[in-house]
């Protein structure tokens, strides 16, 4: 590293001997420059891709399938019918491979010049192992393309709502473990409401309560008992699953027909837009919980950076006291927006009863909460990553249906694993420096 | 603006840290407060500031009686306040951290930075500052951090400016322009309380001054009372600055560092070929204004940073590369500048914390289980030897006060068989009779033939203690000089400049 | 105030030791009292952390919790739903109904789990208690390793994960290899214990080489071993031969733990492991140096770095022992509870319930113990209150969990019951130390 040292240093080492001459010069610029930096290498990068491109090799071409490969690109329902298209399996997989060496070996080139690898590079990395993957695991078959990515974004609009309640409370300094209580509480509420009132909407706004009131105990508990805010949330998760299952069990089976049936969300296909071949099926054909979404995004994002709401909240989580200082109460912009937080996870259990399921069943969550919280940090605390996280895990559950249908060559259990697989890479540092609000999980105490 | 402090008391438990304190600045006046480390100076202010709220008393603005609940409250009365460790928040920009809490709004909540952009530019204009408003602060210099801070304050039309401590992160030449500013500010009208321990900078730019001690008002004085008697206010006697010892008798060099430079995590260059040694019996002190590597450059001498080059030998033996429990094996006594921190775990008891750092073997440690009878009585023996003020030695050491905390840390160091012993910031924060028993202590250990380091960012400490003295500055050393320098030639050396007649100090001549 | 340059005001005459007081120092006020002040004895303080402490709030937290419960089932049953129909009628019935159904449940609760004199026999009469005994079991040993992370400063929520891995190794072991009596035990354990110790041991390695957080990994790797294990189930490798269940075959009858009290009796030998286990614990935090070392990491890692202990050897040690605690608990599942074969539903919520026991316990051995069986006694009881009661046994999880909840706050607790505070009269709070971790106005002021 010393050979990287600026020559310019003005040292004098007794010793060192003789001494170099004292310096005459009477104002040194110093006081506004920064120290000189050296610049760090990492590694990492280049390792990953050429793990993946490893891997690519020993599956797709040492272990390669012979066969055809089809994807079908529309919906019977569709205006406009695109022809599917056909791929040579192992021809696929070599080309494919060979890409991704290739890619790897730029990266290596990347790293060695110091220059940066972005987003986008990693984006067709993981584009094209996709397809290879999708090749070499539907070979002799035909993978549904529209229904593979409507499935996707089905099972992601709960992580999506999660991983935003997620964001806004850790970005706020409240980590938020309590998703997953959250989403329960939500589905379960929302189920009985609709129930009850026959009403969806009426059903929602029960799902936003719900949601709000598990984010109370842990705002309750984390700011003014300064109780450990993990502890809370994981303690919360608990206590919600304890009461919906208690009360599901003790109640809702005692009658189905009035607590338990809710009415579903119909899908609302919007003109014109539905009618766009493959995005138009799997964006514009939801229920109006998935259109939520698309604005819950939109709102939470231009919110968090562009609004006097989001510099606040920012401005808290990362550093209380200077927070404090200029007049902004902590506390209770803490609270609050961990409320709002709740609500907006509760939306998104209300869609596992209203949306997709049609009931509440015990734990019906099944750690959804937990994936978001993934999504969160993979999302490095930013809305639309976190989203764009949200959605890879879903697509990652979703093709483990898909491929389980057409007989898939790797265990559906393994694809399953692979949102958490992918977070503890990620929180390892792999996938780039992963680093949260600063003062996320620690309580504030003014006089 | 006219301020007023009537009667002002504010206590915690016990501790009454404002004792019916009064105080009155004229408007555009520079009016300094001065007071020892934990006199209650920055309690007051943050009364001030409506951060805490007073027991008894009442602020008093232009005649007007002000109930401050937060401090939104008190920048909306007129009152700004430079924070000593700034109030902003690294990631966001200059103009971001400028308009928080006040922020202007356009169509849909959206941010107006465009007109942040312009009040800091407009700001920064009127007083020469160059910041530039889209800058992440976090990559800003100090200097300009604080530049930032006083925009902030400004930005709120702050009538009355208060600078807690403002000086202790910077150079003397920083420091010169930020009294240049006081005084332009002082000129527009702006009243300013400034908060400091430091002598030289009251007189040199302070109006009127008023002196407190063990959170009362002691006194007032004008600029042109001497040092000695700001001195013997503050402390409340004649203070005994120099400490009574004999000339050194230093043998062969011990410690030989040679072409140090240390690399922090962000790839900065903290500590810059830095080369040095240290003879047995004498003591090194490194001088410095804080935040110039002096801190790097202990840590590496520990094991405690991972990216160092160069070398670094000990009786002939390198130290280099070597981990942190190796580093004490080889005999090297170390007390760390944050006590609290890095000194002590608050919530083990004084005899734990006498073993912490022997936790591996003999005497405390035998077959894997700690030898608790042995340390007990080891403790009370410490305890007496280095009159630690307890109740007992299972007393949790966070409830000692700082001066036996750091005579805790003391008494484990030193009754280790040492080769080298480094203190960092040995009397920082710490009473003045604790002070007295430190200083003794560490020349006691220079004169039983142990080579010394004293890292201090406290000139007075330095000349004190010093048989050497190093200046650090910007991560390298300007120049090692005998221990009787001028203090001005000093403050010269910490601005990074060697005057012109003064060469770097031959070590024998030194020594001698 | 004169016009002379100095007029120094009337003041007392300083001395050290009330500057000292005045520097802002913690034991403000405290007059430095000499060392001849006798430390007070082990009985007084454990005296004073009953009546005024812990002991107390955790004990009205229990209370607490139950009446909240007792509030739930009062609610939920038909015959009080019923009776409160005609409340203005006979607001008596509606009393009697609310008696009978919470002492009814609790009363059952209580024959579940300590002592039950209906039944003939005294054998039968006490069995509750050893079944209580028999669940408390797993629970100590996974309320230890999480209370001993707790104590290193991390935070262990993979029990789960380190539960099941430690189940199907030591499930492997017990069925495959067909050792001898007593070796075969032997073996069985050890191989969970150390696969339980390598799963905790990952994340304390992830977050000693790469600085991820604990509380992540922990929950990912969960996620990973259940859908490994679920894998695995459906594989020669645990799945019992000629069954389409993912269901592992018995164990053998050599690596069964043995029964303690007779055939009559669950209660296994795992009991007499755990109660082993907490005496290791006990001396291994308080009289060891390992112990001491894991104790200065956990409250201030900073502190112990300097003084030489390898902060990161330590967490990867730590998680290594929390995780075998943890994967104990997880051998006891299978080789003392569910002997017939297990499945990846083998935990039993165990790794989740063992934070609510090391919480109660307050990360203390024996605290620990106490706790593990008080949550055992609920386990038991619960069952037979459903099986008698019709009560779900969910309940049980409210309750944990309110526990929790009330001990981590106790001002909360103070209250409800309307308590002084202890800390507050008599020993003010020492303005300048907060909780390390908290963030005030203070410790800016302070710095």
């Amino acid at each position: 590293m010393s050979d990287r040292l600026p020559e310019n240093v003005t040292t004098n080492g007794l010793a060192g001997g003789s001494g170099l001459p004292p310096t005459e010069h009477n104002h040194p610029d110093a006081a506004i420059d920064a120290p000189p930096t050296v610049l760090v290498k990492s590694w990492k990068a280049p390792i990953a891709f050429g793990f993946f491109a490893l891997g690519a090799i020993v599956l797709f071409i040492v272990f390669g399938r012979d066969g055809d490969s089809t994807f079908r690109l529309s919906t019977d329902s569709d205006l406009i019918q695109l022809p599917a298209v056909v791929l040579p399996t192992r021809a696929t997989g070599i080309v494919l491979s060979i890409v991704l060496v290739v890619l790897a070996a730029i990266s290596v080139w990347f790293v060695a010049t110091d220059r940066k690898i972005r987003v986008w590079f990693m984006a067709v990395f993981a584009v094209v192992f996709l397809i290879a993957f999708l090749t070499w695991a539907s070979a002799g078959q035909t993978i549904p393309l529209p229904g593979l990515l409507i499935g996707t974004v089905s099972l992601s609009v709960p992580l999506i709502f999660g991983a935003l309640g997620g964001v806004i409370s850790e970005r706020v300094g409240v980590v938020n473990v309590a998703i997953e209580g959250q989403l329960l509480a939500g589905a379960f509420v929302s189920a009985v409401v609709a129930s009850v009132t026959g009403n969806l909407f009426v059903g929602l706004l029960g799902a936003v309560i719900a949601g709000t009131l598990v984010s109370f105990v842990l705002a309750a508990f984390s700011i003014k008992y300064l109780v450990d805010q993990v502890i809370v949330g994981v303690v919360l998760n608990v206590l919600v699953t304890g009461l919906t299952s208690f009360l599901y069990s003790q109640v809702l089976t005692a009658n189905p027909d009035l607590l338990n049936s809710p009415p579903r969300f119909d899908r609302l296909p919007i003109p014109l837009l539905s009618e766009i071949p493959i995005i138009g099926p799997t964006l514009f054909r939801q229920t109006i919980v998935v259109y939520l979404m698309y604005i819950a995004v939109a709102v939470v994002f231009y919110g968090l950076f562009k609004t006097k709401w989001g510099l606040r909240v920012r401005a808290v989580g990362e550093h209380p006291q200077a927070a404090d200082t200029v007049g902004i109460k902590v506390n209770s912009t803490r609270f609050w927006n961990v409320l709002l937080a709740g609500a907006i996870t509760g939306l998104g259990g209300a869609y596992f009863t209203l949306g997709s399921v049609g009931q509440f069943n015990k734990e019906m969550t099944a750690g959804a909460g937990y994936i978001a919280l993934a999504a969160v940090i993979f999302g490095r605390w930013d809305p639309i990553r976190a989203t764009l996280a949200a959605l890879l895990f879903g697509f990652a559950t979703n093709l483990q249906y898909v491929l389980g249908v057409i007989g898939s060559p790797v265990p559906s259990e393994f694809l399953l694993m692979l949102p958490y697989l992918i977070t503890i890479f990620a929180v390892a540092g792999l996938v780039g420096r992963v680093r949260g609000p600063a003062a996320a999980g620690r309580p504030y105490v003014s006089a | 603006m006219k301020l007023e402090l009537r009667g002002i008391t504010k206590r915690f438990g016990a501790l009454t840290a404002n004792d019916h304190i009064d105080l009155t600045v004229e408007p555009g006046e520079i009016h300094a407060l001065l007071g020892e480390n934990g006199a209650g100076k920055s309690t007051l202010m943050n009364v001030l500031y409506g951060l805490y709220q007073a027991d008894e008393g009442e602020i008093v603005l232009d005649e007007v009686v002000q109930h401050f609940a937060g401090p939104g409250d008190a920048m909306n009365a007129g009152i700004g306040m430079v924070h000593q460790h700034f109030m902003l928040i690294p990631v966001f920009t200059v103009a971001e951290n400028v308009m928080l809490g006040h922020e202007q709004t356009g169509f849909a909540g959206q941010l107006d930075l465009v007109a942040a952009r312009k009040v800091v530019r407009e700001i920064s204009n009127r007083f020469g500052f160059h910041v530039d408003p889209d800058a992440l602060v976090g990559d800003l210099p100090v200097g300009v951090q604080q530049r930032v801070e006083i925009i902030k304050a400004l930005s709120r039309d702050a009538r009355v400016l208060v600078f807690d401590e403002p000086t202790a992160v910077l150079t003397p030449q920083e420091t010169d322009e930020l009294m240049a500013i006081m005084r332009q500010l002082k000129e527009s009208g702006t009243s300013i309380v400034f908060i400091t321990h430091k002598l030289r900078e009251v007189r040199e730019v302070a109006d009127r001054i008023t002196v407190i001690r063990l959170g009362k008002v002691v006194g007032e004085a004008s600029p042109t009372a001497t040092n000695a008697e700001l001195a013997s206010l503050m402390v409340g006697r004649a203070v005994e600055l120099t400490v009574q010892k004999d000339p050194a008798k230093p043998g062969a060099a011990a410690l030989v560092v040679d072409n140090l430079s240390v690399i922090d995590p962000r790839g900065q260059v903290v500590v810059r070929d830095v080369s040095f040694d240290v003879k047995a019996g004498e003591i090194l002190a490194i001088a410095g204004v804080q935040g110039n590597g002096q801190t790097e450059l202990t840590e590496a001498l520990m094991g405690l940073q991972d990216r160092v080059t160069g070398e670094i030998t000990l009786d002939g033996k390198t130290l280099r590369g070597l981990s942190v429990r190796k580093v004490l094996n080889s005999g090297v006594g170390f007390v760390p500048e944050d006590r609290k921190e890095d000194g002590l775990v608050g919530e083990f008891t004084i005899a734990e914390n006498l073993m912490l750092d022997r936790a591996d073997g003999s005497p405390f440690v035998k077959g894997g289980g700690l030898q608790l009878s042995f340390l007990n009585t080891f403790a009370e023996e410490k305890s007496k030897e280095f009159d630690v003020r307890s109740q007992g030695i299972q007393t949790e050491v966070g409830r000692l006060s700082g001066g036996n905390q750091q005579k805790v840390v003391l008494a484990r160091e030193l009754s280790r068989t040492l080769r080298l012993f480094v203190a960092a910031q040995p009397t920082r924060g710490i009473d003045v009779g604790s002070i007295e028993f430190v200083h003794k202590r560490i020349v006691a250990t220079r004169d039983e033939g142990i080579p010394v380091i004293v890292v201090s960012t406290e000139l007075d400490e330095v000349v004190a203690l010093a048989d050497r003295i190093a200046v650090m500055y910007r991560g390298g050393i300007v120049g090692i000089v005998p221990g009787d320098t001028p203090r001005d030639v000093l403050g010269l050396m910490m601005a990074g400049e060697v005057p012109a007649g003064v060469l770097p100090a031959d070590p024998e001549g030194a020594a001698a | 105030m004169s016009d002379s340059p100095v007029t120094p005001g009337s003041q007392a005459p300083v001395t050290p030791a009330s500057s000292a007081a005045a520097s802002g120092s913690p034991a403000s006020g405290s007059p430095a009292s000499g060392p001849a002040v006798e430390p007070p004895s082990r009985w007084r303080k454990a005296f004073n952390e009953i009546i005024g402490g812990s002991v107390m709030i955790s004990v009205l937290a229990v209370v607490l919790a139950i009446v909240a419960g007792g509030i739930l089932i009062a609610v939920t049953d038909e015959n009080v739903q019923k009776a409160a129909g005609y409340f203005f009628a006979r607001p008596g019935d509606t009393f009697a109904e609310i008696w009978k159904s919470v002492s009814g449940a609790y009363v059952a609760l209580f024959q579940g789990a300590v002592f039950n004199p209906k039944r003939p026999e005294f054998v039968d009469q006490i069995k509750p208690i050893t079944e209580t005994l028999t669940f408390a079991t797993p629970l100590i040993a996974a309320g230890l390793g999480v209370g001993l992370a707790f104590r290193v400063g991390m935070f262990n929520i993979g029990g789960r994960g380190q539960m099941l891995i430690a189940a199907a190794c030591a499930g492997w072991v017990g069925f495959t290899l067909h050792l001898p009596w007593g070796i075969h035990l032997v073996v069985a354990i050890l191989a969970g214990v150390i696969g339980g110790g390598i799963w905790g041991g990952i994340a304390g390695l992830l977050k000693a080489r790469t600085g991820a957080h604990e509380v992540i990994v922990t929950i990912m790797l969960n996620y990973v071993a259940f859908y490994l294990v679920s894998y695995l189930l459906r594989t020669p490798v645990l799945q019992a031969p000629g069954s389409n269940n993912p269901k592992s075959p018995p164990i053998d009858a050599t690596a069964v733990l043995p029964d303690l009290l007779g055939p009559q009796f669950n209660l296994h030998l795992g009991f007499i492991i755990v109660i082993a286990a907490t005496v290791f614990v006990w001396w291994l935090l308080n009289r060891s140096s390992l112990g001491f070392k894991f104790r200065a990491v956990g409250l201030n890692p900073n502190a112990a770095r300097v003084a030489g202990i390898d902060v990161k050897n330590m967490y990867v040690y730590a998680m290594l022992i929390s995780g075998a605690l943890v994967g104990l608990a997880g051998v006891f599942q299978v080789l003392g509870t569910v002997t017939t074969g297990f499945s990846s539903g083998i935990d039993a919520g165990i790794g989740f319930d063992a934070i609510t026991v090391a919480l109660l316990g307050r990360s203390k051995p024996w605290g620990i113990f106490v706790a593990g069986i008080l949550f055992g006694a609920f386990k038991a009881g619960g069952f037979a209150m459903q099986a008698s009661q019709g009560i779900p046994i969910d309940i049980v999880l409210v309750v944990q969990s309110l526990i929790v909840l009330f001990i981590a706050a106790p001002p909360l607790v103070r209250a409800v019951f309307r308590l002084p505070d202890p800390a507050n009269p008599k020993k003010p709070k020492a303005p300048k130390t907060p909780k390390p971790a908290v963030e005030t106005r203070e410790a800016v002021a302070a710095k």
